[in-house]
């Protein structure tokens, strides 16, 4: 945790978020999402701007890539040796950056490829490895003054900061990475000064989340969420959305259809016109999933080895948009930022309230159940 | 025809509604000032019938083929060819009580300064009679029916 | 010999240029208090056996009549007030134990008083619920951690069996009011009520009258310490079963229904002798510890055969969050907690005014306990005790409750006047009350009018409040402790409700 952070209640309103998938596998480099939003500079204050990139550690593939941030060295020294009692430390090192005039000087950025260490995984034989590392994780969050770890998925990795986006990007030298997934996300807070951490996306194991809009039910997602081990450290409402689907779909199993209804769920006068299997099943995930609803206005965009999700809430308070062109799949809060990128698209989409649009590798890989949409 | 029907379960024996008549077919409609100067002057239009727990008001069943009208001497009871209802002409009216003696119902009283007879005229010009609209129960209901 | 030292609480004022002696009043009161002189050709008052009920105010046709607290005014006296002076006279002149209608009347702070809610503004907009959908539906039961969808091609079937559970159109219910208590009128009221807005009443332990039945879908029946009226026809005849553990307005004692109301169709309805008094036991004398409730529980599942919700309804007392934990543990559907502000139709004073904790703290408690042990959808929570407006109900919610049960809320909507003299059976209301001459007096079709328009006024104003926090699902505002913030809360209390205080 950070001992300097200004906790903020709310990511308020007034953020851009992109993303492009390849879907045959193909990668490129962090340039073009850069470029997708540039162009919707109004949309932030230059207080946040963050990317995630899926593919970037192909020599690694099979380790955890922990990108940790450090207030200071004693959290760095902390961490490392709660790192080394877990886990075997293949390699480490610290992220690589270039100087960019309008991004002062951070914290301290460190990445590490790790696995847990087989004495770990025997004395927790009720816990799977994912299960396993997110404790890790949320360990770290929570009782290391200083430190946080930005993701911690395998062959993926978070870069964010307190700054525009683009000069992040460039910041963190993303054109020298190759990715077949790139999201992108710059913030809007009301803060007087922004915390790097706050920055989205927020990621944990696979999962990264950019989002627009501020979660009027975080009180109650929250609370829902600690039910389940999970405790959101950052006070940052966007956190609840990456844990809600590590839950609903990593450990519940439940498709990215069903797992989206659950987050922004039909009404139910719309449900009583329902075939009677289908209402059966929207009934019964209102009635359980209750403290996943997500209220309030949002654009959400979920990174995940195998593919991007994005959704609405249920009235449509805030833009998304999806196009698509060959092989490449881009969702934006503007089509202005698509365009930017592809000017010519084979066809372009506005998301509907509460349905999600889902782009997916043609072979894909990564745990979780197929996505039923 | 729409008339006035009591629910006696519903009836406090209260007899607002003699009260409410009263005032309705007063000449000054404050119900203080009718109490001290006009009490002896009018009759009200219905009255309550009470015994042990059972009680209800009365009132003129405005009945389709009326006694009393084929009883009057003089013509003063008659239907009013708008409303249907029986109306007593005050002008007319001599106080023989006929009409008192045929009514199947009881539902005629004997005016008090004038002789004549005093019975319900539903409240002409209003559209639910006061006693309807005052009973604090709703044990009166003013709807559609057969008489 | 006469009773000295009691004297009158009120003060009936008859303003003689308004009274018409029309004796409506005389009529109207059951206390006896006004008289009609015929020799003298005018209405007299007797205050000594006024209660405040003002029925003879409110049926005086020239608004004559006031009532006024006492014609003696003691010497004000903080720590000797008039009550407790009251009630030392009662107790000297007849040396019995002193009996209160109605809920806790003391001066307690009420903490829904000192809580406020949020509102939404430019970065997040209020929902207009006049235009846009606003949904308070509610489900009641237990639910599990997931849910299974097979196959996973868009038109999956729902592979988890759920639970039963009670579906609320609003998140609002009739309290456990006997029908011995209150009259037949006002119980049948309250169901047909409950079914036209699409709710639940509670029989309370008096027993399913066999003109209730038909409302069964609408009803819960309730199991309590007496057991009156339990047979498996009445388990089965309603939509849940609740088990009465205890009371708000009395934890620790059971229920009380004075000899005075027990005429001969509350005998047959309880399957009591008539005339004598109804007093419950204080615990089951099947339930001495957790587990005779867990085999209870169970009991009245299989005799349901598992197609209804079991619920348990508990007073808060101090260890509530542990007490609701064993009782989710136990096998309950449903916890209901009742705070020491409900209400009841007979309690001795003492414990009603001196037992129990308010629900608010009881509330915060128990779902928080619950949630920290991972077993908070293993049961809904109700809350009960001294609701008094759709603002406490929407506080309620977002402290955790999933639904409220009103009582003396639905009590004054039909008429009560709050005067706590519903244990001597003259309620001149027809409410709390079997004398027939008295429940005439109570139509039910006003009544039931007068029930549902509580309901939809409470369910738009709720539907307001959570629109201008910008929620548009009940699931948004239940548990969700950012939108209340503290005003007037010390930092202890602050910490045991788990909000925030006004400004933070």
């Amino acid at each position: 945790m950070s001992s300097k952070r200004v906790p903020d209640q709310k990511d308020i309103s007034g953020c851009a978020i992109a993303g492009i998938l390849c879907e045959s596998g193909r990668r490129i480099t962090g340039e073009m999402i850069i470029r997708a939003i540039t162009p919707m500079r109004d949309r932030s204050n230059g207080l946040g701007g963050g990317f995630a990139a899926y593919g970037i550690y192909p020599q690694y593939a099979d380790q955890y890539a922990l990108h940790i941030l450090y207030d200071h060295p004693r959290g760095k020294q902390e961490a490392e040796e709660l790192l080394s009692r877990r886990c075997i430390v293949h390699a480490d090192e610290t992220v690589p950056t270039r100087p960019v005039e309008a991004i002062r000087s951070g914290p301290i950025l460190h990445r590490y490829f790790v696995s847990i260490k087989p004495q770990e995984l025997k004395a927790n034989y009720d816990m799977t490895e994912d299960d396993i590392l997110v404790r890790l994780v949320m360990g770290i969050n929570a009782d290391i003054d200083g430190a946080f770890v930005f993701s911690s998925g395998k062959n993926m990795g978070v870069f964010k900061g307190v700054g525009y986006p683009e000069d992040i990007g460039r910041f963190f030298r993303l054109d020298e990475y190759e990715a077949y997934l790139w999201t992108a996300h710059g913030r809007f807070p009301t803060n007087t000064t922004g915390w790097w951490g706050g920055a989205h996306p927020f990621g944990l194991l696979d999962w990264s989340v950019v989002h627009n809009g501020e979660i009027s039910s975080y009180g109650i997602n929250r609370r829902y969420l600690a039910n389940f081990g999970y405790h959101c450290t950052l006070q940052t409402d966007t956190e609840v959305v990456t844990y809600l689907f590590d839950l609903l779909v990593r450990k519940h199993g439940l498709s990215f259809e069903a797992a989206c209804m659950a987050m922004a769920p039909p009404f139910w006068n719309q449900i009583d016109r329902m075939s009677p299997e289908r209402r059966d099943v929207a009934r019964a995930i209102r009635a359980v999933y209750g403290g996943a609803l997500l209220n309030g206005p949002f654009s959400v965009l979920v990174g995940h080895s195998r593919g991007m999700v994005g959704f609405n809430d249920r009235i449509k308070l805030r833009p998304m948009v999806a196009a698509r062109k060959d092989d490449m799949f881009f969702i934006a809060s503007e089509e202005g930022a698509i365009r930017e990128v592809c000017p010519h698209p084979d066809s372009v989409q506005h998301a509907e309230g509460g349905v999600p649009i889902v782009g997916k590798l043609r072979n894909g890989r990564g745990w979780g159940p197929e996505s039923a949409v | 025809m729409k008339r006035i029907v009591a629910k006696e379960e519903f009836c406090l024996g209260c007899r607002l509604c003699e009260i409410h008549c009263l005032v309705q077919h007063s000449q000054s409609k404050q119900i203080i000032k009718v109490f001290r100067s006009e009490r002896g002057t009018i009759v009200p239009g219905c009255h309550v019938e009470q015994s042990g727990l059972v009680s209800f008001a009365i009132q003129c069943r405005h009945c389709d083929e009326a006694p009393c009208i084929e009883a009057c001497m003089t013509g003063a009871m008659h239907r009013d060819p708008d409303t249907g209802a029986v109306l007593c002409d005050q002008d007319k009216c001599v106080g023989c009580w006929m009409c008192i003696m045929v009514c199947p119902v009881g539902a005629i009283l004997r005016g008090s300064a004038k002789q004549v007879a005093s019975k319900c005229d539903l409240c002409l010009g209003r559209d639910t009679p006061a006693c309807v609209a005052n009973c604090p129960n709703e044990a009166l209901r003013y709807e559609e029916c057969d008489t | 010999m006469r009773k000295w030292l009691v004297q009158p609480e009120f003060a009936v004022e008859r303003d003689p240029d308004k009274c018409i002696q029309c004796q409506v009043c005389v009529r109207q009161c059951a206390n006896d208090v006004h008289t009609y002189d015929p020799q003298e050709e005018c209405v007299l008052s007797d205050s000594r056996t006024c209660v405040a009920c003002h029925r003879c105010a409110t049926l005086c046709p020239t608004g004559a009549i006031s009532i006024r607290r006492s014609l003696l005014d003691f010497r004000p006296n903080a720590n000797w007030t008039d009550g407790r002076i009251r009630d030392l006279y009662k107790q000297a002149e007849s040396g019995g134990v002193l009996l209160s209608g109605m809920g806790n009347d003391q001066p307690f702070p009420v903490y829904w008083d000192r809580m406020l809610l949020n509102a939404s503004q430019v970065t997040n907009p209020s929902i207009d619920p006049l235009r846009e959908p606003m949904e308070l539906l509610t489900h009641l039961g237990r639910k599990p951690d997931s849910v299974r969808v097979t196959p996973l091609d868009g038109s999956g079937r729902l592979a988890t069996r759920l639970d039963p559970q009670l579906e609320l159109k609003v998140p609002i219910m009739f309290s456990a009011m006997s029908y011995g208590s209150i009259s037949y009128h006002a119980s049948i009221s309250l169901a047909r009520a409950a079914k036209e807005v699409g709710t639940y009443g509670n029989t309370g332990e008096g027993g399913l009258h066999k003109d209730i039945r038909p409302y069964g879908e609408n009803m819960i029946v309730q199991v309590a310490s007496g057991r009156f009226g339990v047979d498996v026809d009445y388990l089965n005849a309603a939509a849940a079963v609740e088990i009465k553990i205890g009371q708000g307005a009395k934890p620790g004692i059971g229920g009380h229904l004075p000899g005075e109301k027990v005429d001969a169709a509350i005998s047959a309805t309880r399957m009591i002798p008539q005339g004598t008094d109804a007093l419950s036991p204080a615990p089951h004398h099947d339930i001495y510890s957790i587990e005779d409730l867990r085999q209870l529980i169970y009991a009245i599942k299989e005799a349901t055969r598992y197609a209804k919700p079991v619920s348990v309804k508990i007073a808060a007392v101090h260890n509530v969050a542990a007490i609701a934990s064993g009782i989710v543990r136990a096998g309950a559907d449903i916890v209901a907690i009742d705070g020491y502000r409900g209400g009841t139709g007979a309690a001795p004073t003492m414990i009603r005014n001196h037992v129990g904790i308010p629900i608010e703290f009881a509330l915060a408690a128990v779902d928080s306990r619950l949630r920290a042990e991972g077993i908070r959808n293993q049961a809904s929570i109700v809350v009960a005790g001294g609701f008094r407006c759709s603002a406490d109900v929407v506080k309620a919610i977002a402290l955790g409750a999933d639904a409220v049960y009103i009582g003396t809320a639905a009590l004054v909507a039909m008429g009560c006047h709050l005067c706590q003299k519903c244990y001597t059976g003259k309620c001149n209301w027809g409410i709390a009350t079997q004398d027939p001459y008295l429940t005439k007096r109570l139509n039910p079709e006003v009544a039931t009018r007068r029930l549902v328009n509580l309901l939809r006024g409470w369910a738009h104003e709720i539907k307001e409040m959570m629109g201008g926090m910008g929620i548009n699902a009940i699931e948004s505002l239940r548990g969700n402790r950012e939108h209340l913030r503290g005003v007037g809360l010390t930092d202890r209390e602050l910490r045991i409700l788990d909000i925030k205080a006004a400004g933070e």
